[in-house]
């Protein structure tokens, strides 16, 4: 017998199931116990750089919006800097780039306030085009699928992004771009999900 | 000096795959095309951090973080302890862990659960913690009790704790859930057996900790988290590619 390697291996996940919203967003569960909930706020309120919201729904392979979704993300700053010790240099006060945002439990569409991130390095050539990194979780998804969310007018950056030129299939890049819309005044991106089906979107294993 | 690398790759044989015929929620709800494998960049090797300022002492105490003063949960009293690692058996401090479960007859706090058994009116049935500089945690709570959820007819859910864990970086993230030792819905539960891997399973099922109760007072439970390890690069490697 060869010696034995001693790493411990992964704890398995499992799905976060229908009640997700009672540990990490009870309000929406109906209950009120911690002095705050957090993931509302995004970017804070120093935090240079374009305010946007970003909305979306959610859907299935048939088609329907998933109701009970949770989504994170996790972005840099206007500077395309993380709010962490590798991230790459400083952010504003109170900018932490990590939101969490459940469902409308009648309609499936999700909403965040933030900034639109600007771009950061690449692991090796040129950087990567300003994106939102997203992780869903569900009843019904036995591992949080990881995705990330670019911007539609974002050409320039997101032709030359490595990551969505690893995308082999050119049509299923544009699963991964929001689009760009305005209401009252305010920048709106419209972000779909479609976990199966036609056009499904894209994700990875990080 | 070595400097952190790169995470080790996710291992997929011992991860849950996404379609699992047998928990048949998952049927529509898995992506069919293969996940595209992306080395890590730094929007993967970062990730959150938060600090005592974000959560309240009395949040890892689920028999009275909800509970009217003078009273408590009912339930069978439980610690809930552990460490948090990663795969190179070193401890995550500073980590956030979240929990949520089920009261001590079955029943969630939840205006989408119905099921008959009664909500505790004093308990709320999340918590949640930071590990501290050994990467270890601790909480206090009541056992849930198991319950039935449509999925065949006669479906039961194993007693268990929710619980979300981020690590130092987001591609570390991970939702799982912990069983308890010597329950006999575990080999029963779909859900459960997403898992393709036996010995995965018995990784998140709980060990009846004699030696970490209260005597006369509370009974504990010990439960090891194991989230993504990196690794040292001895050498200046060549990125291929991107």
């Amino acid at each position: 017998m060869p010696q034995k390697l001693d790493y411990l291996p992964e704890t398995a996940s499992q799905t976060a199931g229908p009640y997700v919203h009672i540990g990490l967003a009870p309000g929406a569960a109906g209950f009120d116990i911690y002095k705050q909930e957090l993931g509302w706020d995004i970017a804070g309120p120093n935090a240079r750089g374009e305010r946007i919201r970003v909305e979306g729904i959610v859907m299935d392979g048939m088609g329907s919006p998933i109701k009970d979704v949770m989504l994170e993300v996790w972005q840099a700053n206007a500077d395309g800097n993380y709010a962490h010790p590798e991230g790459g240099g400083d952010v504003e006060d109170g900018f932490r780039g990590w939101g969490r945002v459940i469902t409308d439990f009648e309609t499936g569409e999700w909403g965040f306030d933030t900034i639109k991130p600007g771009t950061c390095p690449g692991r090796n050539v040129g950087p990567q085009a300003p994106h939102l990194n997203l992780w869903i979780v569900a009843r019904g998804i036995n591992i949080g699928l990881n995705t990330r969310m670019y911007f539609e007018d974002e050409t320039e950056a997101n032709a030359k992004d490595p990551v969505l030129n690893l995308i082999e299939w050119e049509r299923r890049r544009a699963t991964l771009i929001a689009e760009r819309t305005e209401r009252d005044g305010k920048t709106v991106y419209r972000f779909d999900i479609k976990v199966q089906g036609e056009d499904e979107t894209v994700f990875f294993d990080v | 000096m070595l400097k952190p690398g790169e995470f080790y790759q996710r291992d997929r044989e011992r991860q849950p795959p996404a379609l699992t015929r047998d928990y048949k929620t998952s049927v529509s709800r898995s992506p069919q095309y293969s996940l595209i494998s992306l080395q890590n960049s730094v929007s993967e090797i970062t990730g959150p951090t938060f600090g005592h300022n974000d959560i309240d002492p009395l949040d890892k105490d689920l028999i009275y973080n909800y509970a009217k003063p003078g009273e408590s949960a009912i339930g069978e009293r439980i610690i809930l302890h552990g460490r948090v690692l990663d795969e190179n058996a070193r401890p995550i401090p500073n980590t956030l862990v979240e929990i949520w479960q089920a009261n001590a007859g079955g029943r969630y706090r939840h205006k989408k659960d119905t099921y008959l058994a009664p909500i505790d009116p004093n308990f709320g049935g999340c918590g949640r913690t930071l590990t501290d500089e050994n990467g270890y945690y601790y909480f206090r709570t009541v056992k849930p009790g198991a319950y039935p959820w449509r999925n065949w007819v006669n479906n039961w859910r194993p007693a268990h704790i929710h619980m979300s864990i981020f690590g130092t970086a987001f591609c570390q993230r991970l939702i799982t859930q912990c069983y308890f030792e010597g329950d006999p819905l575990i080999p029963k539960c779909p859900i459960v057996n997403t898992i393709p891997d036996p010995e995965a399973i018995e990784q998140l099922v709980a060990k009846l900790d004699l030696n970490g109760t209260i005597p006369l007072d509370t009974i504990a439970y010990k439960f090891d988290i194991v989230l993504r390890g990196r690794r040292s690069t001895l050498f200046e490697n060549r990125l291929e590619g991107n």
